[in-house]
Formats: structure tokens, sequence, C-alpha cells
């Protein structure tokens, strides 16, 4: 359960994070294409909100799962709870999670967990075209302005040290590893190694050089921020905790 | 463009199915084709409304002119020998 | 070289003006043909001839009509993150993303007349156009999320229905694609209000309240009576507009009476009740002043709203440079590869 919650609150953070973009974006066809993005995850986030909820049993629901689990019990990686920032760290943080994301859910479509294997079959077209629009939009803002490359190196090496936790792996990871329904990190930190650096090439820009990586999102330790972001979230749901909607 | 930030307008045509054609269902703003693309799907294509993209820019497109409608189009208004129901077949020959 | 002009520019429009003056008798004027084509239901296309005052009509109305979209993004957006289910929060977000669809296929539709879509948000941002003010209200609650889908969108429907079968071509079909996606918006927006209706007396309270609130600036979204609509009769006439501000919000209150009442909410008006002679519904005065008041800038959310719209326009300015920049970059690196 632990491990699908891992998946599911990256998914909702995520999210929730980028529908703060909406009404807000640069331009109307890219406000719609976040969007689009956001829903995407929130979709994903459900499905597997709803499988943790079973797994959990209890009465547990997706909407429990999200708006009844305090900061030290959301499990999402760091990297997706930092703040939007401007187009350029939003566009950043997409293309260095979605290419994670990519290569881990490509391995999760071998999951021996039929419905995480489902799940990822689901996802994994969204993932793929996520990946193709943020690395498409980081090589724009690389090759595009002095200014648009300026700021988006900026955001690439002020986000690099929550990079290394993705592919961290932790006991819940090794046990589903070794049970045939994780995914093992070390294949996709190659992977996304790779990836990362051809792409950043064409954008014309440095990949920094891996140094001290901020971790224990996982493991329910968070940032600040992450707080700031649940209060909004579930205040009206814990204001009237009887209450459906 | 007189707008260093002014993207330029894009038509998009999509088609629904196979076995149709691309039809024109609107405009949108993108810097480039790749970009149209990529916003034509997302503006025009979120009710499954469609399985392939056409965008063109707008200023490549040539339009016959309303002003030339009757030189244009009414000379084949009375061609009625085109159609078929110009020639006569008797009946018993069936559907030709 | 004329008739490179998708559009229809300024000059074509000299060109075929003057051409199609000759061929013509003198006893009809290009604006008795005008009225007559339109008289006989036929559309409007952007190249066709038109009457100067009824293309800067259009202008006015479709880009008012998108920015209206686009600033109505705001009030609802304002709940995404605070939306209490996951299953509200998705359909939220689909909704406000409809209405950044909706302002651009608006958009569009001005720009099929000449107009161009940056000339059109600048006059937005600087407060030189309008845009509905139903915006300029605030949503404190979630219940607004309710009454916003419930009567606001309600409200624009009745007037996007009618719209569907305007003179203007571009304009039309832009509305025919808006009516069918906004039919889930004022479903999503009744369903909230029977959740909250049917909920804890602190939910009923809240659905109420919101009720409340927007039931009188819903009825003034169709604008003035039509004793005091003065652009109105030529609309009509040009059949931009098919129905008269005061036939739309008559129509409105009838259909969304009962719907209160199936809710168990009250309508904030003494003076409502149901005209058996006349077949409708009877309603008190709307506060005009309130109207003009929020119209000149003094509702208690325009500057919020406009200071948001900068913001975003003004923060996106290097990003919608910057994939120009890149965009001529590869356009001139194709053209050198195939020198």
């Amino acid at each position: 359960m632990e491990y699908t919650l891992r998946l599911g609150d990256n998914a909702l953070i995520l999210g929730q994070r980028l529908g703060e973009w909406c009404g807000h974006g640069p331009v109307l066809e890219q406000d719609i294409a976040l969007s689009n993005v956001a829903l995407d995850h929130l979709g994903q986030a459900r499905m597997l909100m709803q499988y943790a909820a079973e797994l959990k049993g209890e009465g547990y629901t997706e909407d429990k799962m999200a708006f009844f689990r305090d900061i030290t019990e959301y499990h999402n990686c760091l990297l997706v709870e930092l703040k939007n920032g401007d187009w350029g760290k939003t566009i950043a943080r997409q293309f260095l999670f979605d290419t994670f994301n990519y290569f881990f859910y490509t391995g999760l479509l071998q999951s021996k967990d039929e419905r995480l294997q489902a799940i990822a079959q689901k996802a994994i077209k969204e993932i793929t075209y996520h990946a193709q629009w943020s690395a498409e939009w980081l090589i724009r803002l690389g090759d595009g302005t002095e200014e648009s490359h300026k700021r988006v190196q900026k955001a690439i090496d002020a986000l690099w040290e929550w990079t290394g936790e993705l592919f961290e792996m932790d006991e819940v990871d090794e046990k589903m590893c070794e049970a045939g329904i994780g995914v093992d990190l070390a294949g996709v930190k190659q992977q996304w190694h790779e990836k990362t650096a051809e792409i950043l090439e064409i954008a014309t820009l440095k990949k920094p050089e891996d140094g001290w990586m901020q971790k224990g999102g996982k493991q329910g330790e968070h940032t600040e921020y992450l707080g700031y972001m649940l209060a909004e979230m579930q205040h009206l749901p814990r204001m009237h905790p009887e209450a459906s909607w | 463009m007189s707008n260093k930030d002014n993207w330029k307008i894009w038509e998009i045509f999509i088609r629904s199915r196979n076995g149709l054609s691309h039809k024109h269902v609107g405009s949108l703003h993108a810097p480039d084709a790749e970009m149209a693309i990529k916003n034509a799907r997302d503006v025009y294509t979120r009710r499954s409304e469609g399985i392939s993209i056409w965008v063109v820019p707008s200023e490549s497109i040539t339009a016959s002119s309303p002003d030339e409608t009757e030189p244009l189009f009414t000379p084949a208004d009375d061609k009625v020998y085109r159609h078929p129901t110009f020639y006569d077949i008797p009946d018993e020959i069936g559907h030709m | 070289m004329y008739l490179r002009d998708f559009y229809g520019k300024a000059i074509a429009r000299i060109f075929v003006t003057e051409s199609t003056v000759k061929i013509m008798t003198k006893e009809t004027s290009l604006e008795d043909r005008f009225q007559q084509y339109v008289d006989g239901e036929n559309k409007v296309e952007p190249k066709d001839w038109m009457p100067e005052a009824y293309r800067k009509t259009l202008i006015r109305q479709i880009s008012q009509h998108a920015h209206s979209e686009v600033v109505g993004m705001l009030p609802e957006a304002n709940w995404i993150t605070r939306a209490p289910s996951l299953r509200r929060k998705v359909a939220l977000l689909a909704k406000v993303q409809d209405e950044a669809g909706h302002g651009l296929y608006l958009y569009s539709a001005a720009e099929t007349l000449g107009a161009d879509r940056m000339d059109l948000i600048k006059d937005l941002l600087s407060g030189k156009a309008k845009y509905s003010s139903i915006f300029n209200y605030p949503t404190p609650t979630w219940a607004d999320m309710g009454a916003i889908g419930w009567l606001v969108d309600g409200a624009a429907i009745a007037n996007q229905v009618m719209l569907c079968r305007t003179s203007y071509g571009p304009y039309a079909r832009a509305m025919v694609r808006i009516c069918k996606e906004e039919s889930f918006h004022q479903r999503q927006g009744y369903e909230i209000m029977m959740t909250l209706a049917r909920g804890s007396e602190a939910q009923k309270k809240m659905a109420q309240d919101a009720l409340n609130r927007w039931w009188w600036p819903s009825l003034m979204m169709f604008g003035p009576t039509d004793d005091h609509s003065p652009n109105s009769a030529q609309s009509m006439k040009w059949k931009i507009k098919r129905k008269s501000n005061d036939e739309l919000r008559q129509e409105f209150i009838d259909k969304t009476v009962p719907q209160a009442e199936f809710l168990g909410l009250r309508v904030p008006d003494d003076a409502l009740r149901w005209n058996e002679e006349r077949g409708h519904y009877d309603h008190g005065e709307i506060d005009w002043e309130e109207f003009y008041n929020v119209i000149k800038g003094n509702g208690p959310c325009n500057k919020q709203r406009m200071d948001a719209r900068n913001k975003a326009h003004d923060a996106g300015a290097w990003v919608r440079e910057a994939a120009n920049a890149y965009a001529a970059k590869q356009a001139q690196k194709k053209q050198s590869s195939a020198a």
C-alpha cells in the first residue's frame, strides 16, 4: 500500500501544484495545455488513491486518503511539492520529473501486480506526452532568448538537488522490486541521466554535477511548502468531517 | 510581426476518424508548427474529437473573393449534363 | 495579392467594395442589400462586404465576450486548489479550462474580422475594453462554485443558445461549439448546489447564502432593460442578437425559479410570484445603480481581477518571446541548410 501511495501522492501533489497555474498561464493556449497535464496527474492520483484505499480497508476512500492524511503521512518525493516559481521553473520541474516518470512507468508496465500494471498501461500514454511536451518547452526556453536561457538554467540548477531522491532505493522499494511489483530505480537512474543530458544539450543548457541531494519525502519528511499546500487543499473537508460534497 | 511576443495564427483542420476528411475547426496562436499541433490537440480535441491534425499558417491560405462568387460559381449552375438525372434511361434497366 | 489575405482585411475590402458598386444599380445601397441578405436568414462570412458599423459592433461584442470568458476563469480557478473532493477538483479544473478554450474560440472569431488578439487583450488589460461585470463579485465559499455554475452559466447559456443563430458565421460556429461544451458546466454547478442543499445545516446555509449573493447579479448579466439599451435595436436588426435583454432575462427566471424550489432554497426576491395571466414570473426591481457602479469599476473585485490578468500577461511576455525567438532560429537553420 505504501508503494501505491507514493505514486499516488506524487501524482496528486504535482496535479495540485499545476492546478495553481489555471487562469494565470503565459498565453491562453498554454493555460489550456498545462491544465490538461494537471488533469492527467489528478486522474492518475485518483486511480492510485482508490487502489491504496482498497488495500488499506477500514472504510477508506480516495478522498479520505487525500484530505485526511497529515503531512508526515504523505509519501511524495520533494521535487513535486516545491513551489511553481515562474514558467521556466515549472517547465524545468516538469522536465526533470516527467523524464523520471516516463522511465519509471515504462518499468511499471512489467509489474506483477495486476492493478498497478493496468494503471501504468493507462498512464504511460499520458506520461509519454508530458515528457515530450516538457522537453520541447525546455528546448524552446533554453535556446530561445538570452533571458529565457538564463532563467531556465537557473531553475535547472536550483532543482537539481531535489532529483537525487527519485532514485533512492529504500526498504519499501527493495521489497517491491524483489516481489516483481516495483521498479528498479538504478536502471531508471541511468536512463534518466542519459535522456536529461541529451535534451539539456539540445537546449544549450548545462547539466549540473550531482552534488548534495535532498531526500526524505518518500519517508514522510517534507519541506515547509507541503504544509501550506495541504492546509489549503484539505481545509474544507476537515472543517466538515461528516459532510459529503 | 510587430510584436516580439505575439504568436502567429494557424488554421486548424481535424480528421475526426479515418474515412473522413480533415475539417476546418477554428484557429489558434503558436510560434511554430510543432507547437501549433500540440496546441490544437489541447484546444480542439479535449473531448476526443480527432485522430489527426493539420495546421496551416493563416497567412498561407489563398481564398477566393466573395466578389468573384458569380463568375466563379454560377457558370456551373446550368451545366445540368454533369448530373445523372440529365439522361433518360428506361426503368426496366434498373439502377445505373 | 489581395486574395492572399485570408481574412479580407482593409485593402481587400476596398477592392471588393468598388467593384461591387460598379456592378450594382443605384436603386439599392450596399447597406440595403446587406440588410436584405441578413433578413433572408443568410450568414455573413469573413470576406463578405459588411457595413463598417456591423464589423465594429461585432468586434466589440465578440471580444467583450472573450474577455468575459478569460476573466471569468479567475473567480472559479480560485477554488481549484480547495475543492473538497478529488471528483469536484477535476470537474472544476476541466470547467475552468473550458472557459480558457471558449475565450480562445471567441478571440479567433473576432480575428476573422481583422482584429488582432494581442490588441484586444491589451484593450482589456488597460481597462479600455469591458467584460461581464458578474466576475467582479467574489467567491468566498465553496457554494459559490455551485451558484456560478447553476446561475451564471445558466444565464450565459440562455444568451449563447440565442447566439448560435447570430448572423455572423464564425461567431455562430464558435457559439455552437461553446454551447456543446457548456452543457456540463451548468449541471456541474447544480449538482454542487444539490449536494449542499441536501447536506448538513452548515452546508444548506452555505448554499442559501450563495444564492442570495448571486441571484441579482445573474439577472443583471442580461444587461439593461430594453428601454435603456441603446445598441440593442440595431443589433437585433442585423440579427447579431435575436432576443431582447428583457426576453432573455424572463426566460432565465422562468426556468430557474422551479430549480431553486426543487433545491428547497429561497430566491431572494419578495416580489417574485407566478403571473398566471402572463404565463411568466413577475419579479422585483433590479438595482441598476449597483449594476452601473460595478461597470464603472467599483465592484468588489474589479481591481483584483485586472491585476491578476495583467500579472499573468506581463509574466508571460518573456515566455512568448522566447518561443518566437526559438521558432525564428529554427526557421533560419532550415533555410540555410536548404540553401
